[in-house]
């Protein structure tokens, strides 16, 4: 099944253009691992690039550069690709940060009743964060807005809210008054890979889950 | 404003067609016979390019040259792999600097820039995907890019030249991140209607 709900333009550019901070950035790339036709649009905003660099003015390369390059061409192996890893239900983005190859594998901490969380560790300088987030059958999640930015996939299992039906590979890429109240289906635990900005003006992302629970 | 583009406008830049004709060629030469002449060609048209895309935010000249010098060595090292259907040479050339510049900016293992094309599987590629590389050498995005208001292009620079997230962007010019975002959907827009009319 192909996707229904895609990154928005502006991520597609952004992440064209390499900009996006590193964990909305694992979340795209999750979801262009599944999606032919975010593929697409993110080669079509990396034409956009290509005119850019031709359009550039010239620099001066030295002749020492030019030198150099070329006589470490001897040296240069060609490239193969990585072999790929094992086939996974999980994106290739995620298993290389998580070192994990399956959800079951996945250390989830409770926060709430029917509410499970697990960090996704990023470098330092990365500025956003990012989780997984396990959802219980037929559970309703409190409504919410975006404080922030917000960008959520779906890995298993599926959502609805008044946006339609959520499930694998779809993305909702919201701004951030969108305000919206998920509910799970039955049957089926929902996990979902959510990249949001850290939070220091808003409220983190668990505090606002575990408020109709815990009441803070 | 949006400039309307009727078809009359879009006039098939034979230039750009020839010059990536030829950098194909050149490609096609380094990636079969690894002909070091073609390369030296190459890198007298790209690098000064790239030492400009390389030389932002604090970079220094040193360290920008060494970026050079490391993306024409993966220009040289992966010509095997460029495929004309996904997007010109130019492109190519542009999308190995950018995963260059993000992998010694984060510096991890763990989040390499992968290629896209490793998630491409046969059976899915879309049609219109084939022919972008054919409607970049057409000249049909370079003419977008020249067609969009200047507010739009300026955003779409500061992204893909200065390296700028949209928050940045967004306090650079003192607008609105949600401004920012709509420039760059109304930009990618425009761009879309132009492919599209040549599908
Ligand atoms: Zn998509």
């Amino acid at each position: 099944m192909k996707p229904a709900h895609h990154l928005d333009d502006s991520t597609v550019l952004s992440f064209a253009a390499g900009t996006l901070d590193d964990a909305f950035s694992v979340v795209a790339e999750a979801h262009l691992s599944m999606c032919p036709a975010c593929r697409a649009a993110v080669r079509e905003a990396e034409a956009l690039g290509g005119e850019v660099l031709d359009a550039l003015e010239e620099g001066s390369v030295s002749d020492a550069c030019r030198a150099k390059t070329i006589a470490a061409l001897d040296q240069a192996t060609l490239y193969r690709l990585p072999v790929a890893p094992p086939r996974s239900d999980l994106p290739p983005a995620l298993v290389r940060l998580l070192d994990i190859s399956s959800f079951e594998d996945i250390a989830w901490k409770k926060k709430a009743p029917g509410v499970a969380m697990c960090d996704v560790k990023l470098p330092a300088y990365a500025k956003g964060k990012l989780k997984l987030l396990r959802i219980s059958a037929g559970r309703a999640m409190p409504e919410h807005g975006h404080g922030g930015e917000e960008i959520t996939l779906v890995l298993k299992g599926a959502y609805h809210d008044h946006m339609g039906v959520f499930a694998r590979g779809d993305v909702a890429d919201l701004d951030e008054d969108i305000e919206h109240q998920p509910v799970v289906g039955p049957g089926e635990d929902c996990i979902c890979l959510v990249a949001t900005e850290k939070p220091t003006r808003f409220k983190s992302l668990a505090a606002r889950l575990m408020q109709p629970f815990v009441g803070i | 404003m949006l400039a309307a583009m009727d078809q009359s406008d879009m006039q098939i830049d034979r230039e750009k067609q020839k010059q990536e004709a030829h950098f194909r060629n050149l490609m096609k030469r380094v990636a079969q016979s690894h002909d070091r002449q073609a390369f030296a060609v190459f890198f007298d048209h790209f690098a000064p390019r790239l030492k400009s895309f390389m030389m932002r935010k604090n970079v220094s000249a040193e360290l920008a040259e060494d970026l050079v010098q490391d993306a024409m060595i993966a220009v040289w090292r992966k010509a095997g792999l460029y495929e004309p259907s996904k997007g010109s040479v130019t492109t190519w050339v542009f999308t190995i600097a950018r995963n260059l510049r993000i992998d010694r900016i984060r510096r991890d293992v763990h989040m390499p820039m992968t290629e896209l094309g490793t998630y491409d599987e046969p059976s899915d590629a879309p049609e219109g995907e084939e022919l972008l590389g054919r409607k970049q050498e057409d000249g049909l995005v370079a003419q977008a890019l020249k067609s969009i208001p200047d507010e739009q292009r300026q955003v779409l620079l500061l992204s893909f030249v200065e390296d700028m997230p949209q928050s940045e962007i967004a306090q650079k010019l003192a607008i609105p991140l949600g401004t920012v975002k709509s420039r760059m959907r109304l930009a990618y827009g425009h761009l879309r209607r132009i492919l599209e009319t040549r599908s």
